[in-house]
């Protein structure tokens, strides 16, 4: 066999050995089990300690306030979207969980906001009984929309914002809405009504209404009479001319 | 249909009731012990068969309170000041002149009110909302295919996770991530992202995020399985995912998503 083949092959084993023995130390013991990680560090992860016990938890002694709970406005809450972790409270009673009693905690998800989801309960915090904590009224546990509140705007603030700055701001909604009491108590079930016919904003724009003059008129019977006056106009802003 | 009846009645013979439940009562006992025996082998094989995690995000539910991402970040010890999330809320504002996004602290002191914005645009806002945002836990992980030593990988249930102590921070994995889900732990020095709460769904918990929801804005189940919450979810809601023409292959799923979120 000729010299350098033969250094070549010493070379070939050495190097091979090297490279098995800094494979087997730096290539962490569980790697490549699964996959092209660690399966050691999928256990390593399932089992981090948890801080919220989950609603399962509290209806072990909380039963009464589980079911006022679920029976009222707040039954998709879990305890602890309010209350705040409560793994501590579970293993030792005495340790208790956050009790939020403060306006702003409220004000997370019922303060006015316009990009909320149209219907969902919304109060100006401002303008809603400034000096007074929520809880005064509502019961948090089994919260109920105030009803002797006739305010359209405490729950379609942004219509209410947008029509006091229009010229329809004298109207009231029920000038074109009829609101079924129901509607106040489960909002999305029971639908105020809408206007269905052009007829009903003829009765101050129509060219035969007798409504005050400073009222813009057009003819309904020549002035686009496919449409329904709402599909180009905004009733809550109506433009100006 | 004539020939067919015939068919029937000439290759069926005809049994007695005595010899009918006489065979019915010698097949229970001979199938029986059979049937039990591939029975229990059928269930461990149910058993077996691996979940795959995901989650659905109902953008018309979302309130914008911020409490998941408040919970997530108590649940799993991320830094409390800005810039360290795992999951976030974005405020969508779509205007006549563009689209405003912001998320002040990720959403998790909720947003400023209506008041407190008037000013910064003068166009008028057409619709507004909220977008929840965290890993999408893709079955196509850009952020997988760049790590250069395996210390972040997607587990056998489908889950991207992190291997913190494997991991040597050099935030390639970051960078890669098309939505921004990762961030580098200021303590640890490694990469750190959304698992979904793994360490509670694996003891039958829901992730932090899902079970402060007050809205039921998020939905988390098992993908594989006919009968979760998710599956109801996608039976009643039209979805999409972030970013499809990238090709991650996302599991979380958005319904209600606008065109502009990006």
């Amino acid at each position: 066999m000729p010299q350098q083949v033969k250094i070549l092959a010493v070379v070939f084993v050495v190097a091979l050995t090297a490279l098995t023995v800094v494979r087997y130390i730096s290539v962490p013991d569980t790697f490549g089990d699964l996959g092209h990680y660690r399966a050691a560090a999928v256990d390593s992860i399932a089992v981090l300690p948890i801080y919220y016990a989950g609603e399962r938890a509290c209806l072990d002694c909380h039963d009464d306030v589980y079911d006022d709970k679920t029976q009222a406005k707040h039954a998709s809450l879990a305890c602890e979207t309010c209350h705040g972790p409560a793994v501590m409270h579970v293993e030792d009673e005495d340790s208790l969980p956050h009790i939020p009693s403060e306006r702003e905690h409220c004000a997370l998800c019922h303060a006015f906001q316009p990009a909320r989801p149209n219907g969902f309960p919304q109060v100006e915090f401002a303008m809603h009984n400034p000096l007074d904590e929520c809880i005064d009224c509502h019961d948090p546990h089994a919260p109920l929309p105030d009803l002797s509140e006739a305010d359209c705007g405490a729950c379609h603030g942004e219509i209410a914002r947008t029509k006091a700055v229009s010229h329809h701001a004298e109207l009231a909604c029920e000038r074109c809405h009829t609101v079924p009491d129901a509607h106040r108590e489960t909002p999305r079930q029971v639908r105020p009504s809408k206007p269905s016919r052009r007829k009903l904003c003829g009765e101050c724009h129509d060219r035969s209404s007798s409504a005050d003059d400073a009222i813009p008129r057009i003819s309904q019977t020549e002035h686009e009479p496919e449409y329904v006056c709402w599909q180009c106009h905004y009733p809550h802003f109506p433009e100006a001319r | 249909m004539q020939r067919i009846d015939a068919s029937v009645d000439t290759s069926t013979k005809r049994l007695d009731r005595r010899s009918f439940l006489a065979r019915c009562v010698a097949a229970t006992v001979a199938g029986g012990p059979a049937l039990l025996d591939i029975l229990p082998v059928d269930a461990s094989e149910e058993e077996q068969s691996q979940p795959r995690y995901g989650m659905a995000v109902d953008i018309d539910s979302c309130i914008g309170c911020g409490r998941c991402v408040d919970a997530c970040k108590a649940e799993n010890g991320v830094p409390l000041e800005p810039f360290f999330y795992r999951t976030w809320v974005e405020r969508y504002r779509v205007r006549e002149d563009g689209v405003e996004v912001d998320s002040p602290d990720g959403g998790r002191q909720g947003f400023p009110s209506a008041d407190a914005e008037q000013g910064q645009s003068q166009s008028q806002s057409q619709r507004s909302f909220f977008v929840p945002k965290l890993c999408n836990h893709c079955d196509n992980a850009p952020c997988v295919q760049v790590c250069p030593v395996g210390a972040t990988f997607t587990s056998e249930d489908g889950v991207v996770l992190v291997d913190h102590e494997y991991c040597i921070g050099c935030r390639y994995c970051i960078q890669a991530c098309p939505y921004g889900a990762r961030y580098l732990d200021p303590v640890t020095r490694t990469a750190q992202k959304c698992t979904l709460c793994y360490h509670r769904i694996k003891r039958g918990l829901q992730p932090a995020c899902v079970e402060v929801c007050p809205t039921e804005a998020r939905i988390f189940g098992d993908l594989n399985k006919r009968s979760s919450p998710l599956a109801r979810f996608f039976r009643f809601h039209k979805v999409q995912v972030l970013k499809p023409h990238l090709n991650t292959a996302p599991k979380v799923f958005y319904s209600g998503l606008d065109g502009n979120v990006s």
